[in-house]
């Protein structure tokens, strides 16, 4: 078979210019990216580097100050809600906390979408449930709650909820993170069969570097809210850049001091608190 | 430093007054919502699940019966002695029957159930959605393409429109059994005389000004405790405090629509 890759590929996903404030801080400034069909895009960035921000506006959370968000050739920012959620039900979701619903079985929380959003029978959702727990080797589980279930555990629950619908795009929010080396590389090896199994695009966040590593076909690192290179594995690894390579090396940042800001910082008058 | 502390002051007021007004027009919003999607559910492939509002009614209604009954048998019985002392002065006692069942039916039938529910009901739906908020779970919702108002709170407003008028009949039965199971006594009447002569004395006007009371303090609770949950931000304490609010000004709001319903049904 040709690889894909030979021919233009299909935009999956395409960030213009995207600018996200809060208040007076810049939070992304002008991030621009895109994703093809099929690969698994690493989104890399250490804490506060406005990746989890980034997440949220690709998933349509956010209103952006400015730039354009276009998901599966639609532009984020025109659609109405219903178009929106329609649109949704080609995407899924795996959150970092996994967030499950509570109140419901592990079978309940994946079964969930299709529930909702298809016309579909009591066996048929039972069935496709069952499938997608196989698939991330939860089977059998389907009937706890998700206060029984390891760490682990529930965030495959997540991922078996986030690709119940089949969606063309799929996003993990740190998959590993919080989970000890090896359950963190049996989630990596999922992500992998996930996206050769049902040929999903797969878009995760996050900042452990092995996992981004071994998963990715490109990684997009990102630093104080802008975009430092996008780029195959091997090319991020061999990137000249100084901050791509502290990132990589684990070199702490060096603090610049601003001797007048410093100061000013010190004695400015408490702002009065607004929540 | 005086005039600091007063343009404070001054500023505090006014971002509160604009937090009440926000507030208030996310209830009508929400008030909006309850209406939009029980009719455009369907068309969006989005309907309101009739399981939910049974589970909820269930919850909200049926699992409340037993401390109502209580609670509106012991205002029944306390009117009843407060009436049964004071009517005597005029020589009038027998007019505690009359009394009993105007106010339990005008009046404290729909208001204790209201109190009842805002404490038990109300801040549970806060709570819920709250810490669904903090763990996620309404973001996760909507990257699904569920809308968190019409699968959440929908149900709700539903529920308690039909099952508050349901606990106010309870309540009003209840609370006229309480004031006979004291006057019985004084008044030297079998219970059955009681009960026929209560059911005699009411009119129609009478239960329904209980009951459409008690339909638009249900529908805002439940909108009360469902916008307090939506607003919840920072952890656990923001869900205790937003459980906090949502009986706080639900009692509010209940108690000053009662005031204006009073006013103008009989004024």
């Amino acid at each position: 078979m040709p690889k894909k890759t030979a021919q233009p590929a299909e935009h999956v996903l395409e960030v213009e210019d995207l600018v996200v404030e809060y208040g007076r801080r810049r939070i992304l400034d002008g991030i621009s990216m895109n994703v093809r069909a099929g690969e698994i895009m690493v989104i890399m960035g250490g804490s506060g580097s406005g990746k989890s921000t980034l997440l949220r506006h690709l998933l349509g959370l956010e209103v952006p100050a400015g730039g354009t968000v276009r998901m599966l050739g639609r532009d984020v920012s025109e659609m109405t809600n219903t178009e929106m959620d329609d649109l949704r039900q080609h995407v899924g979701v795996s959150f970092q906390s996994g967030a499950l619903f509570t109140s419901m079985s592990v079978g309940e929380n994946v079964a969930l979408p299709l529930r909702e959003r298809q016309n579909l029978d009591d066996n048929t959702i039972r069935i496709m449930t069952r499938l997608k727990l196989e698939l991330v080797s939860l089977a059998g589980f389907e009937n706890l709650m998700p206060s029984q279930l390891s760490g682990g555990m529930i965030k495959r629950a997540a991922f078996a909820r986030a690709i119940v619908m089949d969606p063309k795009l799929v996003f993990f929010d740190e998959p590993s993170a919080g989970l000890d080396p090896v359950v963190s590389a049996e989630l990596d090896e999922l992500i992998i069969k996930l996206r050769d199994a049902l040929g999903t695009t797969i878009i995760v966040v996050t900042h452990e570097l092995e996992s981004a590593f071994r998963i990715a076909d490109r990684i997009t690192v990102l630093d104080h809210g802008r975009v430092l290179v996008t780029d195959t594995v091997d090319a991020v690894r061999n990137c000249q850049d100084q901050r791509v390579q502290d990132l990589l090396n684990r070199t702490p940042r060096e603090m610049e001091i601003d001797a007048d800001d410093y100061l000013r910082r010190l004695t400015e008058e408490e702002p009065e608190y607004v929540d | 430093m005086a005039a600091q502390t007063l343009s404070r002051m001054v500023s505090r007021v006014s971002r509160d007054m604009l937090r009440g007004v926000s507030d208030f027009g996310y209830l009508i919003a929400l008030l909006g919502e309850s209406f939009y999607w029980p009719v455009f559910g369907p068309r969006r492939k989005q309907p309101v699940r009739i399981e939910a509002v049974f589970t909820q009614m269930m919850q909200i209604g049926v699992e409340a019966i037993p401390i109502l009954a209580v609670l509106t048998m012991a205002v029944g019985i306390m009117l009843a002695i407060q009436l049964v002392n004071t009517l005597e002065l005029f020589g009038v006692e027998s007019q505690v029957v009359l009394a009993v069942a105007k106010a339990m039916t005008r009046e404290f039938g729909a208001l204790m159930t209201a109190i009842l529910l805002a404490g038990r009901s109300g801040s549970a739906l806060a709570a819920r959605i709250g810490s669904m908020v903090v763990s996620q779970e309404i973001e996760a919702l909507r990257v699904m393409g569920i809308d968190p108002v019409r699968y959440l709170v929908v149900p709700a407003v539903i529920a308690f429109a039909i099952m508050t008028p349901a606990l106010v009949v309870l309540a009003d039965a209840m609370g006229i059994i309480g004031g006979g199971l004291f006057s019985t006594g004084p008044l030297n009447m079998t219970m059955e005389t009681y009960i026929r002569t209560s059911i005699e004395v009411l009119t129609v006007g009478d239960v329904m000004q209980g009951l459409s009371k008690g339909l638009v303090f249900g529908i805002l609770i439940a909108l009360v405790g469902c916008s307090a949950g939506f607003s919840v931000r920072g952890g656990a304490e923001g869900v205790g405090r937003a459980t906090t609010r949502a009986v706080v000004l639900s009692l509010t709001y209940v108690i000053i629509v009662d005031m204006m319903f009073t006013w103008f049904m009989n004024v």
